[in-house]
């Protein structure tokens, strides 16, 4: 990824970074809640512990880009995906929770398709883990549906006025996952290189699935 | 906020981690595993809805979620304001079917909660291509209808099946299933001729957000 996208300076409104005491007393707050939900029978730590180790350590956008490398590589595949995505999906073992049902939209050199949830945050968590802040937040939700090409032109991302593009505005219940046109040049690589191509913002639609190997982190 | 301008370039973080403080880590699983205990996941949307504005936008995502959690566990009756404040309980607890057992977590997050049903209205309406308008309804509580679509004409893209309707599931009002499209709207019809003429969006809508064009 370029990294030209950090230039613009910190909006001190955006700005959502706590100080101590406002951090001691959020993690107060969390506790009680903790402290009550717990001695309610509502939850157990353990199952608490299980959870997060799940999300942070099992889940991400690797799942998605096998689902992808493997679209590229077996036609029949994609073709499966892009008719009922959440069978194809669960061909590969992957799928549930914030994922119950999912749509596939195929990227080609005249169609980009991008990926929003204006209402809340509604992501394919199945399949990309869960969702990067910018996602989130008032300014990619508020401004990719009235002028997404100035958005994609933030990640780096310069479409030509040829090219249609089509923004997914989510529900809860049915979540979307772009498929990234396949780089040229890559006729020789196997599917499991493939997959190291995919990124977690080519499949959002707000960048291609491109050379560089993604970071570790964001997988 | 969708069409909304006013709130700068969308920042990003390098290689940024799921959470980004231990607390953010606790309000995430307490949300997961105890939200089905409390609420159904329309009122716990409605209730970040129905966060303070100006807190809303100057708080985090897992703010949010604190905020939504504690005002439904307070609000359905299963903790006490002062217990939320002291931590302490007050009382007997009342009686629960009991915590979900960390052994079974991972298969829960496998299988997932379907919002889909095969019961209530399931002969949809409209088939891909009709023309329709989104309905100019303004409630003055939850809807998946998003005030930028309401009054335009758009076109039926595809038929998702039956799910359960947010709009009455999160006040209360039942489920409703009814059929959910995906309606394409041309960026024309929704910001003006300024917009570029082959740009769609396309916005998943409920039956009762929907009539004929």
């Amino acid at each position: 990824m370029s990294n030209d996208r950090h230039q613009a300076p910190p909006d001190p409104r955006l700005e959502k970074r706590h100080t101590p005491e406002q951090t001691q007393a959020l993690e107060e707050r969390v506790k009680a809640l903790e402290s009550m939900l717990t001695q309610k029978g509502l939850v157990a730590t353990d199952s608490l512990d299980k959870i997060v180790k799940l999300y942070e350590n099992d889940l991400g956008p690797l799942k998605g880009a096998k689902v992808v490398a493997r679209a590229w590589v077996d036609p029949a595949y994609k073709r499966r995906l892009l008719s009922n995505a959440t069978a194809a999906i669960e061909e590969l073992g992957l799928g549930g929770l914030q994922g119950e049902h999912m749509v596939v939209v195929e990227n080609t050199p005249t169609t980009h398709n991008v990926v929003v949830c204006t209402l809340c945050s509604c992501y394919p968590w199945p399949v990309l883990g869960l969702p990067p802040t910018w996602f989130k937040s008032a300014p990619y939700r508020s401004r990719v549906v009235i002028d997404p090409r100035s958005v994609l032109r933030e990640f780096g991302l310069d479409l030509d006025e040829s090219v249609a593009v089509r923004v997914w505005d989510s529900s809860a219940e049915i979540r979307y996952l772009v498929l990234p046109e396949r780089p040229s040049g890559t006729e020789n690589l196997t599917e499991e290189e493939l997959a190291q191509l995919v990124d977690r913002d080519s499949m959002i639609g707000v960048t291609k699935a491109g050379f560089e190997p993604i970071h570790e982190g964001e997988r | 906020m969708g069409g909304m301008t006013c709130y700068g370039p969308v920042e990003r973080e390098d290689n940024e981690p799921f959470f980004h403080a231990d607390w953010e880590r606790r309000v995430f699983a307490l949300t997961m595993l105890s939200l089905g205990g409390v609420a159904n996941l329309d009122e716990f949307r409605h209730a970040i809805e129905r966060m303070d504005p100006v807190h809303y936008l100057a708080s985090s995502y897992y703010e949010h979620w604190l905020a939504a959690l504690e005002t439904l566990a307070v609000e359905k009756g299963v903790i006490a304001p002062q217990e939320l404040a002291s931590g302490r309980l007050q009382g007997r607890a009342a009686e629960t079917p009991g915590p979900l057992p960390a052994g079974v977590v991972a298969e829960v997050v496998r299988r997932g909660v379907s919002a889909g049903r095969d019961s209530g209205r399931l002969t949809p309406r409209f088939a891909p291509g009709d023309r329709v308008v989104a309905r100019n309804i303004n409630p003055s509580g939850h809807t998946r209808l998003p005030r930028y679509a309401r009054g335009k004409p758009g076109r039926i893209e595809r038929a998702h099946g039956t799910f359960v309707y947010p709009d009455s599931n999160a006040h209360g009002s039942g489920e409703q299933a009814q059929p959910l499209y995906s309606v394409c709207f041309e960026a024309q019809t929704l910001w003006g001729p300024d917009t570029p003429s082959r740009d769609r969006v396309y916005i998943d809508l409920w039956e009762d957000h929907l009539e004929s064009a």
